[in-house]
């Protein structure tokens, strides 16, 4: 399927939306009111563990306007077992006997007004009995603070069925991969490497917060959600009212941005069981703040050793990752194995050992955001990477290349690569940053250097996207698809595939907003997944419509090549302005599951994502502050539908990572979270770009994609942190291993450096 | 709550309104509940990302810090007031053209402003730019491509 010649595929289009969106005239779900609907505000908790011992709501009750105030015991008349969760059944919709977060929802008050409903929540008063808590994932696998006294898995997934009914562990679930012999590596080992390197909370903050209204009558419930996965959520809601799927509805319109918060359930549950107590449509919004408690991105700590022959070639590599999934496994399981079997980095070697481990604490739950766990292991893999290559004393990226993995060879997982261009994405940041040019390092206390960082990620395997093409009599066209456009113009990309496909301009098509009632089964919108895989659906599904065109054209005496225009073609069959030619698909990749005591699989992935980074900075040796002088942030994306909206997620993918390295951070002190709000959580402003910026992908196709292209969303996070962490290191000799990387963290480093290390706070 | 109210009366994209309020909302709730308006939005309710941006007589406030009781008599323009019929303003087209929007929520603040600096400073330099427009944020980042937005429809305005 290589790109060819095409009039609508492979060339940059306006976002459909685009109009609807700088006029302020945008659906969004947080727009949404519906008749007689009630607003919920949440009672959360205070403390980070404990029992809850008595739930007064008396106060809150009595307040003039307050409908219902709700707690878990209410939800578990209705719903008597009221845990959800894509991986384990772990999560309450209410806190049920415990608490184990703090942010975590323990009651709900209702109103008609919402004012009154916040005023109430404060009001209701709850009585706990404080448990200790663990919050470092490494404490947390020999803690005796356990978090959930039993391991439920949902069942879902293969590789967790060994944990049910476990208990007294905080392991979510525990991933071993082993290829080669690492031990042997180790021993025969000319140079032996070993660091540990750490990442820190952090959250998605998408600007629209998430937000559910549920309207639950008789025996249908419809949930209006600002969700990236509404297959998934009717599942999920299903499954906890005991109902068929198609008595739940849930709809989406545009999202105010996703990032891997929306997967999932988050609020949508809720909102749920609210109208089914209160009989009322209800409506569960979010603020920036209580999104903090809701999802986060993985803490994580990873200790990498590597085995080096006398050439310079890595010939061994062990890995042990330590993520921290908070109290609620969400996703993270999947993170640590779908993640967790690349952490040994873009590089050719033969041996190889991961362990990477889920862990509970009582942080709020973490799941998935942009990457997947791939930032994080990127982060530890690419500064090793780098330290080995300045103690070995050769070029940073002469010794990548030495050791990168190349099309026809094995990845650690057994899959044989193809179509993934390390190389030429590492080329493509060398070129653009001139790396064999002379660099000026800078003079007095103005420093400079310059670093690079090169990841990869799997596609999340194996998952199945539907879609429906409608062909109207007037040759007008709707695809009908559940992948949700979050900013990342997924609609655009979709109606340029049908475009292409029918020869229909693309003015003329229409794609619609996800509602399972209408639009088919999709996995979900995350991990870059939705162009390979919807693309391909849509693609599919637009060539059955056009087969069945030309099917009727011949049956009308219109023979191919007649080039009769299409409403024509509709008179002639249906003798006026009527019908429709409705074509479908399922696509559903290759795959196979990998072997358990291994971690072995043939086929592990569809495609692989590929990002590089280059940065130059400029480091203030009297004060740590860092300037990012310069960006370049190079993919292999294959051969973009879209281009310039390609080039915007490369660029947007890798500012938000500048956000996760430099300055956000959540910070937990004495069990509390002490900043939850833009005011004190600090993501990136104009004034944070790097003074210049590249941006670009490589000249690529992925043959099995969707007109040769592949997922773009993510990939331009991958190297960020590491080519940051590499060039501080250039510039003045120290290494950051914890992120974010502050200027006080650089200060104290080279206050270490200098042999006068500043005090601990 | 529920208790005290106030009527209101104040020009809202050039027409004449009139609103009962209650004393504690603030003006981003009042232009959504009573005039359906969503393109200003609350996000993070501090007044930090510039998402409830509106112009109260000419001048950029964030929405969601001001009391609408105190919008009353005042001139306020939102997002849904800047187009021209069914033409947009010159923000708006360089917004789409340029691909400076991805999600789209931040999208009427950052327009709003550009189109208030553009009224000041017909020709801002980047800096310029980046200064007038620190106070608005992007979650997705669309940074690189809001300048360019703000280049060229401060060239589309001399064009006429």
């Amino acid at each position: 399927m290589a790109g060819g010649s095409t009039t609508t595929v492979g060339h940059s289009y306006p976002r459909m939306e685009g109009r609807a969106k700088v006029t302020g005239r945008a659906e969004y779900i947080y727009n949404m009111r519906l008749p007689s609907m009630l607003h919920a505000k949440v009672h959360r908790s205070p403390i980070s563990h404990g029992r809850i011992l008595s739930i007064d709501t008396s106060e809150a009750s009595a307040m003039p306007g307050v409908h219902h105030v709700i707690t878990g015991e209410d939800v578990k008349k209705v719903l008597p077992e009221p845990y959800y969760g894509p991986a384990f059944h772990d999560q309450p919709i209410l806190a049920l006997d415990k608490v184990r977060h703090f942010g975590e929802p323990v009651a709900v008050v209702l109103a008609t007004d919402p004012h009154i409903a916040e005023t109430a929540a404060q009001r209701i008063v709850v009585d706990y009995e404080e448990l200790p808590a663990v919050f470092d994932e490494v404490e947390a696998l020999t803690s005796d603070v356990i978090v959930h006294e039993e391991l439920k898995p949902a069942g879902t997934f293969a590789d967790l069925k060994h944990l049910a009914g476990k208990r007294d562990t905080n392991i979510a679930l525990d991933y071993h991969l082993q290829h080669g012999d690492a031990d042997k590596a180790f021993a025969d080992a000319e140079h032996v490497f070993e660091h540990t390197f750490r990442t820190q909370q952090t959250m998605h903050t998408p600007f629209e917060p998430m937000v559910a209204l549920a309207d639950v009558r008789n025996d249908h419930a419809t949930v209006y959600s600002s969700t990236q996965g509404p297959s998934f959520v009717r599942f999920e809601l299903a499954r906890l009212l005991g109902w068929p799927e198609s008595n739940v509805r849930i709809k989406t319109a545009h999202l105010g941005g996703g990032f891997g918060a929306k997967v999932y359930v988050k609020v949508e549950a809720l909102a749920m069981a609210l109208s089914l107590i209160a009989h009322r449509p209800v409506r569960v919004a979010l603020t920036m703040e209580e999104q903090f408690y809701t999802i986060t991105k993985h803490p994580s700590t990873f200790r990498i050793q590597s085995a080096v022959d006398k050439d310079g070639k890595v010939i061994g590599r062990k890995c042990e990752v330590w993520w921290n999934g908070g109290a609620y496994a969400d996703i993270g399981p999947r993170v640590t194995q779908k993640s967790g079997f690349t952490a040994a980095g873009p590089y050719d070697i033969d041996n190889v050992a991961i362990d990477s481990y889920a862990l509970y604490t009582n942080r709020p739950p973490a799941g998935a955001l942009r990457g997947f766990g791939i930032p994080q292991l990127v982060w530890a893999y690419e500064s090793h990477t780098d330290i080995i290559a300045r103690e070995l004393g050769i070029d940073p990226i002469a010794f990548r290349k030495q050791n990168i993995l190349r099309n026809g060879r094995p990845q650690a997982v057994g899959t044989i690569v193809k179509d993934g261009e390390f190389e030429a994405v590492l080329d493509g940041v060398a070129e653009r940053m001139n790396w064999n040019r002379p660099f000026d390092k800078g003079s007095g206390t103005k420093l400079r250097g310059r670093g690079v960082g090169l990841g990869f990620k799997a596609s999340i395997s194996p998952t199945t996207s539907s879609a429906i093409v409608s062909v109207n009599a007037d040759g007008s066209c709707i695809v009908y698809c559940s992948t949700v456009d979050m900013g990342q113009g997924s609609d655009t990309a979709m109606a340029q595939i049908a475009s292409e496909v029918l020869d229909i301009p693309i003015e003329k098509i229409r794609v619609v907003n996800p509602d399972t009632d209408v639009t088919p089964y999709d996995m979900s919108t995350l991990g870059s997944r939705s162009t390979f895989h919807m693309g391909h659906a849509v693609r599919l599904a637009a060539g059955d419509a056009r087969d069945k065109l030309h099917a009727m054209a011949e049956e009308v005496g219109m023979p191919e090549g007649s080039n009769a225009p299409l409403p024509e073609l509709f008179i002639r069959k249906f003798g006026m302005r009527a019908g429709a030619i409705v074509g479908s698909a399922n696509y559903i990749p290759e795959f196979s599951p990998p072997n358990y005591d291994t971690g072995q699989s043939t086929n592990a992935t569809p495609f692989w994502m590929i990002g590089a980074t280059g940065a130059e900075v400029e480091v203030d040796t009297e004060t740590g502050q860092l300037t990012i002088l310069r960006l370049v942030n190079v993919c292999d994306i294959g051969t973009p539908i879209n281009p310039i909206v390609v080039e915007t997620q490369i660029s947007g993918a890798a500012v938000m990572q500048l956000g996760f390295t430099l300055t956000e951070n959540m910070v937990i002190e004495n069990g509390q979270l002490t900043n939850p709000s833009l005011a004190d959580y600090k993501i990136p402003g104009f004034f944070d770009m790097p003074d210049t910026m590249e941006n670009g992908y490589i000249d690529a196709v992925q043959e099995n994609g969707p007109f040769g292209a592949k997922g773009a969303g993510e990939s331009g996070t991958f190297g960020v942190s590491p080519a940051i962490a590499n060039a501080i290191d250039d510039a003045v000799g120290v290494r950051i291993s914890e992120m974010p990387i502050t200027a006080e963290a650089v200060f104290r480093a080279l206050r270490e450096k200098q042999g006068k290390p500043l005090e601990e706070n | 709550m529920g208790g005290q109210k106030k009527t209101i009366g104040f020009t809202l994209n050039g027409r004449r309104v009139a609103a009962d309020i209650g004393v504690h909302q603030n003006l981003t709730e009042v232009l959504q509940e009573e005039f359906g308006l969503f393109g200003a939005r609350e996000s993070c309710g501090q007044g930090l990302c510039g998402c409830c941006t509106v112009l109260v007589n000419g001048i950029a406030v964030t929405s969601c810090l001001s009391l609408a009781a105190f919008a009353d008599g005042a001139d306020i323009t939102t997002i849904e007031g800047i187009a021209d019929g069914e033409t947009l303003s010159a923000e708006q087209d360089a917004f789409i053209e340029t691909g400076a929007l991805q999600c789209g929520y931040c999208t009427p603040g950052f327009i709003l402003m550009t189109k208030q600096l553009l009224d000041e400073n017909p020709d801002p330099d980047d800096d310029a730019i980046m200064h007038y427009l620190s106070g608005n944020l992007c979650r997705c980042g669309a940074y690189p491509e809001i300048l360019k937005a703000v280049k060229l429809a401060a060239q589309k305005r001399k064009a006429g």
